[in-house]
């Protein structure tokens, strides 16, 4: 098996990783199908609405993230066959679109008009530019030291002193996460490692991978678990199943080590702190929800869209995105 | 509708979408090609667009909002966007001399089209709408089997204020809810602040 997978090209073991994922989600989508006939017939027989309606409910829940992980993969797909830069273009529309629904939920006024005219228009395509001509050290510090003096300025300017704090804190965590996060996660594709050329996809595959598993660990551990730390700001955070959630994705990053430039034992290292970045940022990004009253980012059940949130599916990935990004350049000394 | 025009509005879907989301929700009617007269809030002259691109294309081809004449025809590019592209009905926001002011929007309904109306007559700075004016109320009266569909247009004034040029991306969203019907014997001033009310109970849907 390991020497059949060595003798391939790059491109074929990256295509192999492909049809894998595909067809482990067909298999899933067929299992959803015949699960969702086995429950209209039962909806049909019984009368105990009260345990169908829950079953139902978990069952849409499940749809919902299987509908998600398919575009997910069909993006990374396009992205990966369109080659490095057409990701970057894609990656940077997500951030746009993300970025559009964390703003949409922070309440701005009329003086953070241009503030908001330079985040999405000039902040964001010249962060993604700087990733396109790989000036990584000028990336890193573009955000956190120019943009975040820049913004306050902009909205000084605007003339309208009320919760000024407060109004460019939300802005400023929005360009953070949305533009700052996601941004590094095409930019794995692009750094230069000895004997990995044209096989950096593996390492977004790699983080994305095992950031995903850890929270779907978790998750699903949380099941049944009481007394969740934080109750005021989310019912599904435990200790015990955040470590749980955390082992499952160091596991699976050091099973993974062989797809990586890493050996097995800093592959795990890497893939906890990736894993322990994205839960922690989940965790944050639920607290600013609850400050918002929302349960999700597209607002599915309120006013303001019906849109389903981008942002929920991502949010642990654009906390873990640069923590990972930094480890990789710091131990590789890239 | 020409090329030129085609394409416009082409882009201007994918623009406002691109935007806004241009998100429409319908609460108490669904989206029907019967004739109707929606009735929203009015905070940006962008409320026309986005209402415009929220009804589903069957719908906006019969659907003609109402543009105010000042504003709309005060230069050229305005004058052919709303003429070829949104198939406006203009209405003089001042009475001028004898003429009804509404005349144009019952030649509209006369013929058969529905009508966009925003019955605060002026963009307003509050957040509550201020109070309608009667054109609505008079509409309602010549033409009973018209439906009377309130909408809540929600956020469009985040995307561009008062006297921006850029627009800033933000999700918007209107709410159509259930018909509003004229009693046989109601009083316009109950009417109004019924229709007022009917819209304002949108926005927390």
């Amino acid at each position: 098996m390991g020497s059949f997978l060595r003798s391939l090209t790059p491109d074929q073991q990256v295509s192999l990783v492909f049809v894998v994922l595909f067809g482990l989600l067909l298999i899933a989508s067929g299992v959803s199908v015949v699960l969702s006939l086995r429950e209209r017939r039962l909806m049909d027989g019984s009368d105990t609405e009260d345990v169908s309606d829950v079953r139902t409910l978990h069952l849409q829940d499940n749809q919902s993230l299987l509908r998600s992980s398919w575009i997910m993969t069909l993006v990374f797909w396009v992205g990966w066959a369109a080659g490095d830069h057409a990701a970057l273009v894609l990656f940077g529309i997500v951030s746009f679109f993300i970025l559009r629904e964390f703003i949409s939920l922070s309440p701005t006024r009329r003086g953070d008009h241009r503030s908001l005219v330079l985040a999405f228009f000039v902040v964001l395509p010249l962060q993604y530019a700087l990733v396109w001509m790989e000036l990584f050290n000028l990336f890193t510090v573009f955000i956190p030291v120019y943009v975040f003096l820049a913004i306050p300025v902009v909205s000084a300017l605007g003339n309208d002193p009320q919760r000024f704090l407060e109004r460019n804190a939300k802005l400023q965590w929005g360009i953070m996460v949305c533009v700052y996060g996601m941004s590094h996660v095409p930019a794995l594709l692009l750094l230069h490692f000895k004997d990995f050329a044209g096989k950096t996809a593996f390492l977004v595959f790699f983080l994305v991978l095992v950031v995903q598993t850890c929270m779907l660990v978790q998750h699903i551990a949380a099941r049944g678990l009481r007394r969740p730390v934080a109750p005021a700001i989310s019912d599904s955070f435990h200790w015990r199943s955040w470590a749980l959630g955390l082992a499952a994705g160091g596991m699976l990053g050091a099973l993974l080590a062989g797809f990586t430039p890493f050996k097995p034992l800093p592959a795990l290292a890497m893939a906890l702190v990736a894993c322990a970045a994205g839960s922690f940022g989940h965790l944050v990004m639920k607290a600013i929800k609850r400050d918002r009253g929302v349960t999700h980012w597209g607002l599915a059940g309120r006013s303001v869209t019906g849109t389903s949130g981008l942002l929920d599916r991502v949010d642990a990935l654009c906390f873990a995105a640069p923590v990972f990004f930094h480890s990789v350049r710091w131990t590789f000394d890239l | 509708m020409n090329l030129r025009a085609t394409v416009m509005s082409v882009f201007l879907l994918g623009l406002v979408r691109l935007l806004t989301g241009a998100q429409a929700r319908w609460h108490g009617c669904p989206p029907k090609a019967e004739q109707r007269i929606y009735f929203a809030n009015h905070q940006s002259h962008a409320d026309l667009v986005l209402i415009w691109a929220a009804l589903p294309q069957e719908l906006r081809s019969i659907t003609r909002p109402i543009a105010a004449k000042d504003y709309w025809t005060a230069s050229n590019f305005k004058r052919w966007i709303t003429t070829e592209v949104f198939n406006a009905v203009y209405v003089e926001r001042e009475r001028k001399g004898d003429e009804d002011p509404l005349q144009p929007l019952v030649n509209a309904l006369e013929s058969g089209d529905s009508l966009i109306l925003f019955p605060e007559g002026t963009r307003g700075h509050e957040e509550d709408p201020q109070p309608f004016k009667s054109g609505l109320y008079n509409l309602a009266q010549r033409f009973p089997g018209v439906v009377l569909v309130p909408a809540w247009i929600h956020n469009v004034q985040r995307v561009i204020p008062k006297g921006e040029v850029v627009p800033v991306p933000v999700l918007c969203s209107v709410t159509f809810g259930e018909p509003v019907v004229l009693g046989a014997d109601e009083p316009r001033a109950d009417f109004l602040t019924r229709a007022r009310e009917a819209v304002m109970a949108l926005r927390e849907v």
